[in-house]
């Protein structure tokens, strides 16, 4: 085979690759959606999910895979906020303890979400007393969340040129109001990108609640909004069967006659969640843009 | 003169704010610290448990191939704490995870850096994030609704195994090895290529042999990124295993993997019983693999740092 040859398939096969794998996702894709939509109504995604009998919805389970989400952002935001600024704005860059910490934050990032899950249900539902509950929950997905969070805010910052920290210093402002006045004012738009996509993985993530948050989903009062009431869907201290959860749990031992059919169009509901968090992310970004510059 | 000398000594409110502002952005970075050395302490420790306190000899735990802690072994007179059987499991699913992802990975970022630059961003970019965005209990569902039916088809038997396992690992990993490849590949630099193409190179020449060859330790990294991914993984596995913990005998025959154990298990056990510090003790496995992961990247970036 002369080089030629050699070229023209090897360029084939490169094609097909990269079809097969856009492939492989447009499939899965239609799968979900298929055998979901159908099975999608306002009374599933609205009332509470049943264990014996079929007809059960996934109310209860999506409403705490949101309030969970957003606790675990109000959380994890301002601290991954903090650390980023100190690693952009503050750090020396060849420091012994800024590499130890980048170190932490690279080993943080690799941990399998199973332990981090473990170690929220050792700490604060066993050593802690707090029981599976929705706060559990929200720590553990901190854990899991703050060093995607931290990553992508600190780029965010560091995509801001130099020249607006040495306007900020000529104008004889000190270098925290550089970073509040002037670096984070034009970070917003890619900060936002980045704590969207956070929360799609955030919003996905099963293995880091099982033990945390909870397999159990009771029923709420939604007419009580006292958080410190056990029934009122505001108590963070009851326990929260995620969507997520929900679905590997009736995969796995679920004894409902309507076991495919829940799963199908829970799975869908994630999904398109998923997608809109995705898909929302960079729009917003760029809305944002346009708003605060005028651009 | 002296009010002036007061003055410009005295610390400015401004000095004052931006003392407590890198003060509070200390305290994040250290409570990040601080958590990272948490888990790490408070796992070994409920991991140690079962070699101090039950007194297991630690080549028991990881050589044994009984995995059964809550049944006494007749013979040995100690309970089935080989954990053997689901650490093959584990390596198992991640090697072969990893070796059918490479190809596709490697292929799907070239096609995107140097065969078709347009499409590769227009199309394969948002293909890839959003693999990278579908949660692992909806690749579990799949797992289980497409591929372990087509698993039986072909092989019989249950269909659950590290086969399965392995194919829905495959492409749960391979946006992540292949996101990372792409920045690899974009980061060599442009007069290799012309370097090559001058001579006279064919695209695909200069693809082999100059920019996959300058790119090999940042594919590596991508790779063993990849590889922890999928040894970490634990809900998409579970579902597709078949969670059986005895040796592996075929790649279609149920089996089990650390992960897969101890999602199942923690609930069943009470806490500082011999049959939960075994958990334990898997999660810190767990957990120094990852560890081991982190030290093997950091070493290729060093090696690939001095050509």
């Amino acid at each position: 085979m002369n080089a030629k040859t050699a070229d023209k398939v090897a360029t084939g096969v490169i094609y097909a690759i990269a079809g097969s794998v856009a492939l492989v996702l447009f499939a899965m894709l239609a799968f979900i959606l298929v055998r979901g939509l159908p099975h999608l109504s306002w009374h599933f995604l609205t009332s509470a999910a049943r264990s014996f009998e079929a007809g059960g919805g996934i109310g209860i389970q999506l409403f705490n895979s949101f309030y969970l989400l957003i606790l675990a952002m109000l959380i994890s935001f301002p601290i991954a906020l903090g650390a980023a600024i100190y690693l952009n704005e503050y750090a020396k860059k060849n420091s012994l303890w800024v590499s130890i910490v980048r170190t932490s934050i690279e080993v943080m990032s690799s941990l399998p979400s199973v332990v981090v899950g473990l170690f929220g249900f050792l700490i604060f539902v066993v050593k802690f007393k707090l029981g599976f509950s929705i706060l559990s929950g929200a720590i553990a997905l901190t854990i899991f969340n703050l060093p995607i969070l931290t990553r992508s805010i600190e780029t965010s910052l560091s995509q801001i040129p130099n020249l607006q920290r040495e306007a900020g210093a000529a104008l004889g402002l000190s270098r925290f109001e550089t970073v509040i006045h002037i670096i984070l004012p034009a970070s917003v738009p890619s900060i936002v990108t980045g704590v969207v996509i956070s929360a799609g993985r955030v919003f996905g993530e099963a293995a880091a609640l099982i033990y945390t948050a909870g397999q159990s989903a009771p029923t709420l009062d939604f007419t009580d909004w006292n958080p410190f009431n056990m029934a009122s869907p505001l108590s963070p201290f009851r326990p929260a069967e995620t969507l997520a959860v929900h679905i590997w749990k009736i995969n796995s031992e679920g004894i409902m006659p309507d076991i495919s059919e829940v799963s199908a169009g829970a799975s869908a509901v994630l999904i398109i969640v998923v997608l809109l968090f995705n898909f929302s992310a960079r729009r917003l970004g760029q809305l944002l843009y346009k708003k605060l510059t005028k651009a | 003169m002296d009010l002036i000398t007061e003055k410009i000594k005295k610390t400015s409110l401004s000095t004052k704010q931006d003392r407590f502002g890198k003060a509070i952005s200390i305290l994040a970075l250290l409570f990040i610290a601080a958590i990272v050395v948490m888990i790490f302490a408070f796992v070994i420790t409920r991991g140690f448990a079962t070699f101090t306190s039950n007194k297991i000899n630690v080549f028991d735990f990881l050589f044994g191939t009984n995995w059964n802690p809550s049944v006494v072994d007749k013979k040995t007179g100690l309970p089935g704490v080989g954990a053997a059987p689901l650490i093959i499991g584990s390596l198992a699913v991640t090697f072969l995870a990893a070796l059918i992802a490479t190809p596709f990975a490697i292929g799907t970022a070239v096609f995107m850096t140097e065969v078709a630059k347009k499409r590769g961003a227009k199309i394969m970019q948002p293909v890839i994030e959003l693999l990278v965005g579908i949660p692992s209990v909806v690749y579990g569902v799949i797992g289980l609704t497409v591929v372990v039916p087509f698993v039986r088809s072909i092989f019989g038997g249950t269909g659950l195994g590290i086969l399965s396992g392995t194919i829905v690992l495959c492409v749960m990993i391979l946006p992540t090895i292949t996101s990372m490849t792409v920045d690899t590949l974009k980061a060599v630099p442009r007069h290799y290529r012309e370097s090559a193409l001058a001579i006279g190179a064919t695209r695909w020449q200069m693809i082999y042999k100059v920019i996959l060859r300058a790119a090999t330790p940042g594919i590596l990294t991508a790779i063993v990124f990849g590889m922890a991914r999928a040894f970490g993984e634990a809900l998409a596995v579970q579902m597709v295993i078949g969670n059986a913990a005895n040796m592996p005998e075929s790649l279609v025959s149920p089996s089990a993997t650390l992960t897969s154990v101890l999602t199942m298990g923690i609930g069943n056990t009470v806490m500082g019983s011999l049959q939960n510090n075994v958990l334990w003790s898997l999660a810190m496995i767990l957990l120094l693999m990852s560890l081991v992961f982190n030290i093997l990247i950091r070493w290729i970036g060093s090696k690939g740092e001095l050509k």
